[in-house]
């Protein structure tokens, strides 16, 4: 790894403050993507930022008909939390199959959205759940905050500080994991909100990162019924292709994957 | 360079480092506990698995600096004294559940964590699912599978998933 010097942060306007003196500063929280990355030296900030101890950050409340999820909170607490537990079960799930054990104790929500991997799980509940992203400065809709793979609408120095769920009256996530990496080849979440829209978000398989499938949110507002998606595709030709799995490969598994998160509501 | 503490088994361990330094080097190179291993560098093996804080975590991917303050159980750390096993260790031994032994660390240490973390409740499903950090290159699993199957009972019926981590068990004492 290049040689890089290190801050811990304690409260949000100080990282911020820490890292506009920074000459190329990144933040990092759980730094489960950021440190194999820059080891790899695929990535060579000067100044690492530390989140993860802040402690605004880190937990999860409910506020109203929402629950909020302070970003430093580790896949692990999320996947543990009794209250998510009760009101976005889905959501518990989703966080329980990132990784494995000892990613899922040190990697965060925030991290992993920030981040905007195509493959990450986060994104597609973000997106299906009509999430808004908080930062130290505004709040962001899931719908505009995801841009393209590894690429979100964050200015340089922003932080985000939490995200914020709506509670749905049900939501599930089915994901086919890569099996070495376990990230996902393809991931489907279906959720059905308080107001009865229905949102399909997918993740791993859109060549621009993840997607709502619109198409198949409108046959199943109309039926929410597995049956609602026979016929249904997406273009192969706008999946990712890699040597993991070809365009058709991933197109026919979002179908699969779709009808198994559709199965699998209660 | 940052001046980095931690308890470490126990000990209250302090030195200056590198901020790049990786929480496995410090451990190997500064402290000499070698018994954690380095397999692939890469965040895949899992061979670094030690507890920071009573939850398993990867030491090849953190920084020194970052478990400043923390409490870190190593192999080194798991058994109660120099002439015995952990009852974890114990059962890898009494069920052959290591060939080479380079991952066997890691899995111990991954193993006590999923003990902890289902109060001994484990069934071979869930402990092949839980095992998905920790790669072994020898034994195809069987045997790794069996020998924390026996821990998780053994420990389960002595009363020993209550009781909580050694980090925890040292940071009362």
């Amino acid at each position: 790894m290049y040689d890089v010097s290190y801050r811990r942060a304690g409260t949000v306007p100080g990282a911020v403050e820490t890292f506009s003196q920074g000459d190329d500063p990144k933040y990092v929280a759980g730094g489960q993507t950021l440190i194999p990355t820059m080891k790899a030296r695929l990535a060579a900030p000067s100044e690492l930022v530390d989140v993860s101890r802040i402690e605004d950050l880190i937990g999860i409340c409910e506020d109203g008909d929402r629950v909020i999820v302070g970003a430093s909170t580790t896949h692990a607490a999320v996947h543990a939390d009794p209250l998510l537990g009760r009101l976005i079960p889905g959501l518990a799930a989703l966080a329980g199959n990132i990784g494995d054990p000892m990613v899922r104790h040190r990697g965060t929500m925030g991290g992993s959205v920030a981040n905007n991997d195509p493959s990450a799980d986060y994104p597609a509940a973000l997106l299906a759940l009509g999430a808004t992203v908080r930062t130290d400065r505004r709040d962001v809709a899931a719908d505009d905050f995801f841009v393209d793979m590894f690429e979100t609408d964050l200015e340089e120095d922003e932080l985000i500080t939490a995200i914020a769920f709506p509670v749905p009256k049900r939501a599930t996530y089915a994901k086919f994991p890569n099996p070495a990496s376990r990230y996902a080849m393809v991931g489907v979440m279906v959720a059905e909100l308080a107001d009865g829209a229905v949102r399909v978000a997918v993740t791993g398989a859109g060549s621009s990162g993840v997607f709502r499938w619109r198409e198949a949110e409108t046959a199943l507002a109309a039926t929410m019924d597995a049956a609602a998606l026979d016929g249904l595709s997406v273009d192969a030709d706008e999946m990712l292709e890699d040597l993991h799995g070809s365009g058709e490969y991933r197109a026919h598994l979002v179908g699969v994957m779709a009808k198994r998160a559709v199965n699998a509501l209660s | 360079m940052t001046q980095v503490s931690m308890t470490v088994n126990g000990k209250a361990v302090s030195a200056e480092v590198e901020d790049r330094t990786l929480l496995v080097a410090f451990i190997r190179d500064h402290l000499g506990l070698t018994g954690t291993h380095v397999g692939c560098e890469t965040s895949q093996c899992g061979a670094c698995t030690v507890h920071v804080d009573g939850a398993a975590m990867k030491s090849c991917s953190m920084l020194a600096v970052m478990a400043e303050g923390s409490s870190i159980t190593t192999i080194e750390g798991l058994a109660p004294t120099d002439d015995t096993l952990h009852p974890v260790q114990e059962a890898f031994r009494e069920h052959h559940g290591l060939q080479c032994g380079f991952c066997t660390p890691g899995m111990i240490m991954s193993a006590t964590d999923m003990i902890r973390r289902y109060e001994g409740r484990l069934d071979e499903a869930t402990i092949r699912e839980q095992l998905e950090g920790n790669l072994c290159r020898c034994t195809g699993y069987h045997n790794i599978v069996k020998a924390i199957a026996a821990a998780s009972e053994t420990m389960a019926s002595s009363g020993m998933t209550d009781e909580g981590d050694a980090d925890s068990a040292a940071a009362a004492s």
